[in-house]
């Protein structure tokens, strides 16, 4: 808190607040939490929907699970190691997505406020 | 498990673990003098270097000795744990991990409080830490009873034998934490997680080599050996209640991103790109460790004689594949890795509970914010030195229970007080401190109490408490009922707080000052 405290009272309370909340009001801030909430609430709400999706399948359609595929392959394992890929896929595209839409940005406002 | 494996052989690649351990955190300890350095590591750590040992602090000895035998006994439902334990990394990933660095300090406490009323915040956040990291530490203690008897062959009888043992492992690990701080700590998971990864992979390997790379005739043959037959293959052995199941994947996947010693971690690191680099690091070695965990469960299945693996030895059938395939050579290297395991993930959990008691209770509760950085740490030593002797007197008492449950309630307690305030301060800007205080108290009330009127506690065989039957609620996991309803009364108690608002202005200033901070990582703590 005490970064806050001495940068806070270095700008303090101009007509449009301080420099936090300055910067909060800006168009710049403003988009950068918009690209930001539209990726992870929407990827969130995917990757939880579709664990939820295998575990109710592996807990009230387990005949459904024990369907074999390829030799001693069934259904459950593919789906168990479809989970580790989709882990894996989802942190790749976000960060590919951070460092293109979040990175840059946040350096901007950064920069903009005086701050590093 | 008797008379299987050299005990000097074990004792000897322990010993060897302490000894580099110990000279690591002894020389890395020099030039720990601040509270940052004893709380944070300097924030010098590489997103890499944080990474490993995130999966040193992660994967304990019941994600390795426990998944493990699990699959190996009961097939695919041992495999269900994992893949919670994996996707809950998203939710650290995308909603928590990079503006917790950039909001915080040094622990949880900071980025709840950070706009609300400081003093009942910190109160509420630090006992919930304290709560979720007491009872991680009583499973990981509890655990190393059965690893003794497999190490250094004392038998389970011999409570007096493995008393001491007990003591001494916590000894050890109280001199990591008090000499090595959180740099001492975190160079201990990064060479825990090194090895475990290394004899996983190794035996890994080594079984699939065994069955000509042929994953098809593993699965067949550890069918085949089951007396259960086809059925290991699919899930359903082990959780005969599905709603139960439901409940437990629940709290495994939105406890993580609440584990107070998992959060701790990224101020360990100097900006919030690094804490993302983390993150990922942990996710690709957590993800493959837990696909080795699934070749040595089915591995044990299929190569060892039939019926050796038992409810009451499952935990060893990883230990009994590498003495199968490797010898004592093997046996002595995974039983050191997995008491190694124990040691780390404790030391991990007394920092973090030290830090919470130092920095939220006595720096910012009981000396309102004016005590020195010294006083801080000396009074996070002596909390760490506290803590570390409770925790050995709870591993000797809770040594040979069952115990697994505890490990599901700290997940559970740290997915329902945690999570939903933890991702509503972030997000959502009219939450308040009474918002905050409902959801926190209401969040670890409910576990406690469902937990305790569990058949985990009383009324099936293998609860804990035998002869008796009090239980009403019907889940051995409270997750399904108690993370809706922390959700739920953090709503409620922001809406009852917000009817009389404090100082409007500040507030807005506040959520100003936090939101640009943790979006941008303007005024975040330096590295």
């Amino acid at each position: 808190m005490t970064v806050v405290a001495q940068h806070v009272s270095a700008t303090q309370f101009r007509t449009a607040g301080s420099v936090y909340e300055q910067a909060q009001a800006s168009p710049e801030f403003q988009a950068l939490r918009r690209r930001l909430r539209r990726f992870v609430f929407p990827m969130s709400a995917l990757f939880l929907v579709w664990y939820l999706a295998y575990v109710l399948l592996a807990s009230y359609a387990r005949p459904f699970m024990a369907i074999k595929l390829v030799g001693n392959f069934n259904v459950g394992l593919a789906l168990g190691l479809l989970q580790f890929v989709s882990t894996f896929v989802i942190t790749t595209l976000y960060v590919r997505f951070a460092r293109r839409a979040v990175d840059p940005a946040a350096a901007e406002i950064r920069r903009r406020m005086g701050l590093r | 498990m008797n008379a299987v494996g050299n005990v000097h052989v074990n004792v000897g690649i322990f010993l060897a673990f302490v000894v580099v351990t110990l000279v690591v955190v002894y020389r890395t300890a020099r030039g720990n003098r601040t509270a940052s350095d004893y709380y944070a590591a300097g924030r010098a750590f590489t997103g890499g270097q944080n990474g490993v040992a995130i999966a040193g602090d992660y994967l304990s000895a019941a994600s390795f000795l426990g998944i493990a035998g699990a699959i190996a006994l009961n097939g695919y439902d041992g495999f269900l744990y994992s893949i919670g334990f994996l996707v809950a990394w998203l939710v650290a990933l995308l909603l928590v991990a990079e503006l917790l660095r950039n909001t915080g300090k040094f622990t949880i406490g900071d980025v709840l409080a950070f706009r609300m009323r400081q003093r009942p915040v910190r109160a509420a956040s630090a006992v919930s830490t304290l709560v979720v990291s007491l009872f991680y530490l009583l499973a990981q203690m509890a655990g190393a009873g059965g690893l003794v008897a497999l190490l250094l062959q004392v038998p389970a009888e011999d409570k007096l034998g493995q008393g001491v043992v007990i003591a001494v492992v916590g000894a050890v690990m109280i001199v990591y934490v008090l000499v090595g701080g959180m740099k001492g700590t975190t160079y201990v998971q990064i060479i825990k997680a090194v090895l475990l990864l290394l004899a996983a992979g190794v035996l890994t390997t080594w079984v699939l080599g065994y069955v000509g790379f042929d994953l098809s005739g593993l699965l067949g043959q550890a069918a085949a050996a089951s007396d259960k037959g086809e059925r290991v293959l699919a899930p359903g052995l082990q959780y005969l209640n599905p709603l139960d199941f439901v409940s437990l994947a629940l709290a495994l996947v939105l406890g993580t991103a609440g584990l107070p010693h998992i959060l701790m971690r990224f101020y360990t690191v100097p900006t919030a790109t690094e804490a993302r680099r983390s993150v990922v690091w942990a996710i690709w070695l957590i993800g493959l460790f837990y696909l080795f965990t699934l070749v040595l469960g089915y591995g044990a299945g299929a190569l060892l004689p039939p019926g050796t693996i038992t409810p009451a030895n499952q935990n060893n059938a990883a230990p009994l594949l590498a003495y199968a395939l490797g010898g004592e050579l093997m046996l002595g290297l995974i039983s050191a890795v997995a008491f190694a395991t124990i040691l780390a993930v404790v030391a991990g959990l007394t920092i973090t509970a030290s830090a919470s008691f130092a920095h939220d209770v006595y720096a910012t509760i009981i000396k309102r914010g004016q005590a020195s950085p010294r006083s801080e740490v000396r009074v996070a030593r002596l909390t760490a030195l506290v803590v570390g002797m409770l925790a050995v007197a709870g591993g000797i008492v809770a040594n040979g229970q069952n115990v697994a449950f505890l490990v599901a309630l700290a997940f559970a307690v740290a997915a329902s007080a945690n999570l939903p305030t933890i991702l509503y301060s972030l997000f959502w800007r009219r939450f308040n401190t009474t918002g905050a205080l409902f959801s926190i108290y209401g969040g670890l009330a409910a576990c406690l109490v469902l937990i305790v009127f569990s058949p985990a506690v009383s009324g099936k065989p293998t609860s804990m408490i035998k002869g008796v039957d009090f239980h009403w609620f019907p889940l051995d996991n409270p997750g399904i009922v108690a993370i809706p309803l922390s959700f739920l009364l953090g709503a409620v108690g922001t809406w009852i707080g917000g009817r009389r608002p404090v100082d409007p202005y500040a507030e807005h200033a506040l959520h100003a000052a936090m939101e640009v901070r943790a979006l941008t990582g303007a005024g975040a703590e330096p590295s």
